[in-house]
């Protein structure tokens, strides 16, 4: 048989650490289905037992405030595990024996891991264990999750508890006089009508109630609406009374009522401190210096700055190799398959689509990777402490500032990862905010298109057009946050009470496992849809083909100049190399004319180019011409495919992304184009939907609705915008 | 003995929390991290920008903004 266990614990108690060193490698994350909290599951075998492990998410408690806390809840109640694992932190022992106390009151099978002795034991903190055992009436077993001291121990103690099968026994705590009067009439009526019986202990619904759990509160209605309300008329009752005599309200009691329980069985020998509460820790020196408010934001700028370094240069070498990877693969199949629709669909539509979606790998795994090392060594909450003030004018979260940075903070991030990394924010509100608006900062496929029309246009002073496009981006993003959490996403800010974790070593192991969670997660599920998208737009951009006649045109001026060379020199054109004749040259780049006019053509002919050509009318209002329309669309894919589109639309054949000067000279020399189009079109280009491997990542993290609000705000969003600067530019006569 | 607003207090100053007049998520995450009536704590500063605040317990370190501590009285030693 196998058994069910479930890890419970405060966040930063040491929950992962324990998993990974009891699991291995023999875990699966996953979501909970809606929403973006992990779901760990993992396998062991201890005593002959088979164990299914899961790691609920980390929380302070168990109201119903919090995507986690009703998760961790659900699965108790839902799931029923034989056993659970209350891992606690021994150098913080009361704060954390206060969801232990929770867990009891439920009546969960509960052992209790007493983690981290070995920072207790530093800090001068003794527990008694077999005191603590005794007062909570649960085994308590000391462990060092880190190296896997006491693991054994805490296993064995585990399977006998869960081998026990007894049902379950919630603990009763003294609420005071007046709130266990009021408990007990809860307590008649829920029994006598087996109100929620079936999910959770009577005494446990009546505490909520009087805590007002939203949750549990409107699930009673639906029930039993008689009883839900009964039981709604003694809460209103007894809160009137506790709010007349001492001026709070039952859950501020209650709150009270489980420390005092926790701080009196403390002192009865469980705990002993060697030094006096003054005493300063490594952690608070360290502190002294990073959060100092002179120096710290310096030392936060220059950590930021070298996260960015790490994820965007180091994983440079291997983005390199798998593009050229997929290049040498694209190279392969031209050999091998004649040309035609098959060979454009398997070389533009899959291979790029795949490569589009690995290229993205060593980027994420090298960002979470640093993220991991901020997050596990406590850093990260510093920072959240220190931006805070500034994110929340915007209406977010100081965790806010780590997802801007990667996504282009400074110019040539990238939104994908960015993305990703709201996973760190805590708030609903805040992280969807932070979520959609991340996409308007410069990612380095931008920074292409950016750098080619300053190129065109505003040759003179490129580097201070940069700085200047790159603190656009910021304001943009910040009052779009802004715009966001006073329309869509309007809600109270979420609360900042938090922790500040004691600074510690992260764990190479612990780094490692993190990191490949999360790239393989991305791997996973952005994968498929990436391809499929990637297949779709190609099709857009190819069908329907050119009319036959047409080809034929086109066929028969290549003909001609062909014929018109003479044999002679035709034979040359075939030889690779570069040191052909004068007249072979000249024909060979005629012939290269021919074909761009042909790409050009058969573009404007497709899906994409009707489509663009359509929009020319609404277009015009910015500036854009039809050609521009095309590329932009094609920038849906990726932004840099708009500067190879551009090159197709304006003939100009293949047009390397990285060398676009004569693109850039097309443009300056094409009516359509001017100063003001080109402000325009950056302007444009900036701020309108995001790629849809972003897309994508914001679907998967939010859900396809948001995902589909924000290519249609940023779109229509940035359309103002351009139409804005043009129509204004134009009338000041600066074009 | 007087009692001032936990927004009020300076840097390195100690007290012990009297009150705390706040219900809902927000009442609720404060309590849970451990700060209730009769709670020594001393501030250990302060965000650059002046707000959050960083508090020390006796084994933790919890930061919290200017208006979440107003909700939050404290007898402090004059
Ligand atoms: N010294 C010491 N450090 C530990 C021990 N257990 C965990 N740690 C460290 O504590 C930090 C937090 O551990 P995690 O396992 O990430 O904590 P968690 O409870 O999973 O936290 P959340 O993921 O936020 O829920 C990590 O840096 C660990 O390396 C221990 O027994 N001793």
């Amino acid at each position: 048989m196998q058994l069910k266990m479930a890890l419970a614990g405060n966040p930063n108690a040491g929950k992962t650490t324990l998993f990974n060193q009891l699991t291995g490698a023999r875990q699966h994350v996953g979501n909970y289905p809606g929403i973006t909290v992990d779901h760990k599951e993992g396998r062991l075998s201890h005593g002959g037992e088979t164990i299914i492990v899961t790691d609920l998410p980390g929380t302070y408690s168990m109201t119903a405030y919090s995507a986690e806390e009703l998760v961790a809840r659900d699965y108790l109640v839902n799931n029923r595990p034989q056993v659970v694992i209350n891992i606690v932190d021994a150098s913080n022992l009361e704060r954390n024996l206060y969801l232990t106390c929770q867990l009891l009151e439920l009546g969960v099978p509960l052992v209790v891991a007493l983690n981290m002795v070995d920072v207790a034991e530093s800090r001068g903190i003794e527990i008694n264990s077999a005191a603590l055992s005794r007062h909570l009436q649960v085994p308590v077993v000391p462990i060092v999750a880190r190296s896997g001291l006491g693991t054994e121990a805490l296993l064995d103690a585990a399977i006998a508890v869960a081998r026990e099968n007894r049902p379950w026994t919630p603990l009763t705590i003294s609420y005071g006089d007046d709130l266990d009067a009021a408990l007990a009439e809860m307590l008649a009526i829920i029994s006598d009508r087996r109100f929620l019986a079936d999910t959770y202990p009577p005494r446990y619904t009546a505490i909520k109630y009087l805590e007002n759990d939203q949750q549990l509160v409107e699930r009673g209605e639906k029930t039993d609406a008689e009883a839900a309300r009964r039981l709604q008329m003694l809460v209103d009752k007894s809160t009137d009374h506790t709010r007349r005599t001492l001026d709070v309200y039952p859950e501020a009691i209650i709150a009270d009522q489980r420390y005092g329980y926790i701080k009196s069985l403390l002192r009865q020998g469980v705990i002993s401190r060697k030094y006096d509460a003054d005493r300063l820790y490594t952690s608070d020196r360290i502190d002294k210096v990073l959060t100092n408010r002179l120096v710290g934001p310096l030392i936060m700028l220059a950590i930021l700055f070298a996260l960015y370094q790490f994820t965007f240069s180091w994983s440079e070498v291997p983005v390199s190799w798998l593009e050229n990877g997929f290049s040498w693969l694209g190279d392969k199949v031209e050999e091998i398959l004649p040309e035609g629709i098959l060979r454009s669909l398997v070389i533009s539509g899959v291979i790029d689509g795949v490569g589009g979606v690995l290229g993205f790998v060593p980027l994420i795994m090298f960002m979470f990777f640093g993220i991991a090392v901020l997050e596990d060594s406590g850093y990260l909450a510093r920072v959240a402490f220190m931006m805070d003030r500034v994110f929340r004018i915007f209406g977010l979260h100081g965790s806010s500032v780590m997802p801007f940075i990667v996504s282009g903070g400074i110019a040539g991030g990238c939104a994908v990862p960015g993305v990703m990394a709201t996973r760190t924010l805590r708030s609903p509100k805040e992280r969807m905010a932070t979520l959609l608006t991340v996409p308007f900062m410069n990612c380095g496929a931008k920074l292409p298109v950016l750098a080619l029309l300053i190129g065109a246009f505003f040759s003179e002073d490129r580097a201070q057009y940069m700085f200047f496009f790159t603190m656009l981006a910021w304001l943009v993003a910040m009052l779009a946050a802004k715009l966001l959490r006073s329309t869509v996403l309007r809600g109270a800010p979420t609360p900042f009470v938090m922790e500040l974790p004691p600074y510690r070593l992260p764990t190479v192991r612990g780094l490692l496992i993190h990191t490949w969670e999360r790239t393989y997660q991305y791997i996973k599920k952005a994968g498929t849809v990436i391809l499929g998208i990637s297949i779709l737009l190609w099709a857009m951009m190819t069908f329907p083909h050119l009319p036959d006649a047409e080809q034929a045109e086109f066929a028969a001026k290549r003909q001609a100049i062909l014929a018109e060379a003479g044999a002679e020199i035709v034979a040359l054109l075939d030889q690779q190399g570069d040191d052909l004749p004068v007249e072979a040259a000249a024909v060979r780049e005629r012939l290269a004319a021919i074909d761009n006019d042909q790409a050009e053509a058969a573009l404007r002919h497709s899906l994409a180019g009707t489509i663009g050509t359509a929009m020319e009318p609404v277009s015009r209002l910015a500036g854009f011409d039809w050609r521009t329309d095309i590329a932009l669309l094609g920038g849906f894919a990726a932004k840099e495919v708009i500067v190879s589109t551009l090159g197709t639309a304006y003939s100009m054949g293949e047009v390397d992304v990285e060398e676009s000067q004569s693109l850039s000279e097309r443009l300056k020399a094409d009516d359509n184009w001017n100063r003001v189009v080109a402000v325009a079109a950056m302007i444009f280009i900036m701020f309108y939907s995001p790629c849809f491997v972003t897309l994508v990542c914001i679907a998967k993290e939010a859900s396809w609705k948001w995902a589909a609000f924000s290519m249609g705000f940023n779109t229509i969003f940035a359309f103002a915008l351009a139409v804005a600067v043009y129509q204004l530019g134009m009338f000041f006569g600066l074009g | 003995m007087s009692t001032i607003l936990l927004r009020h207090m300076v840097k390195h100053q100690r007290g012990t929390i009297v009150t705390i007049n706040v219900t809902g998520e927000l009442g609720r995450r404060i309590r849970e991290m451990g700060l209730i009536p009769g709670t020594e704590i001393a501030i250990c500063g302060r965000a650059p920008l002046n707000d959050p605040i960083a508090l020390r317990l006796q084994d933790s370190t919890i930061t919290l903004r200017n208006n979440e501590a107003d909700h939050i009285l404290v007898q402090v030693e004059p």
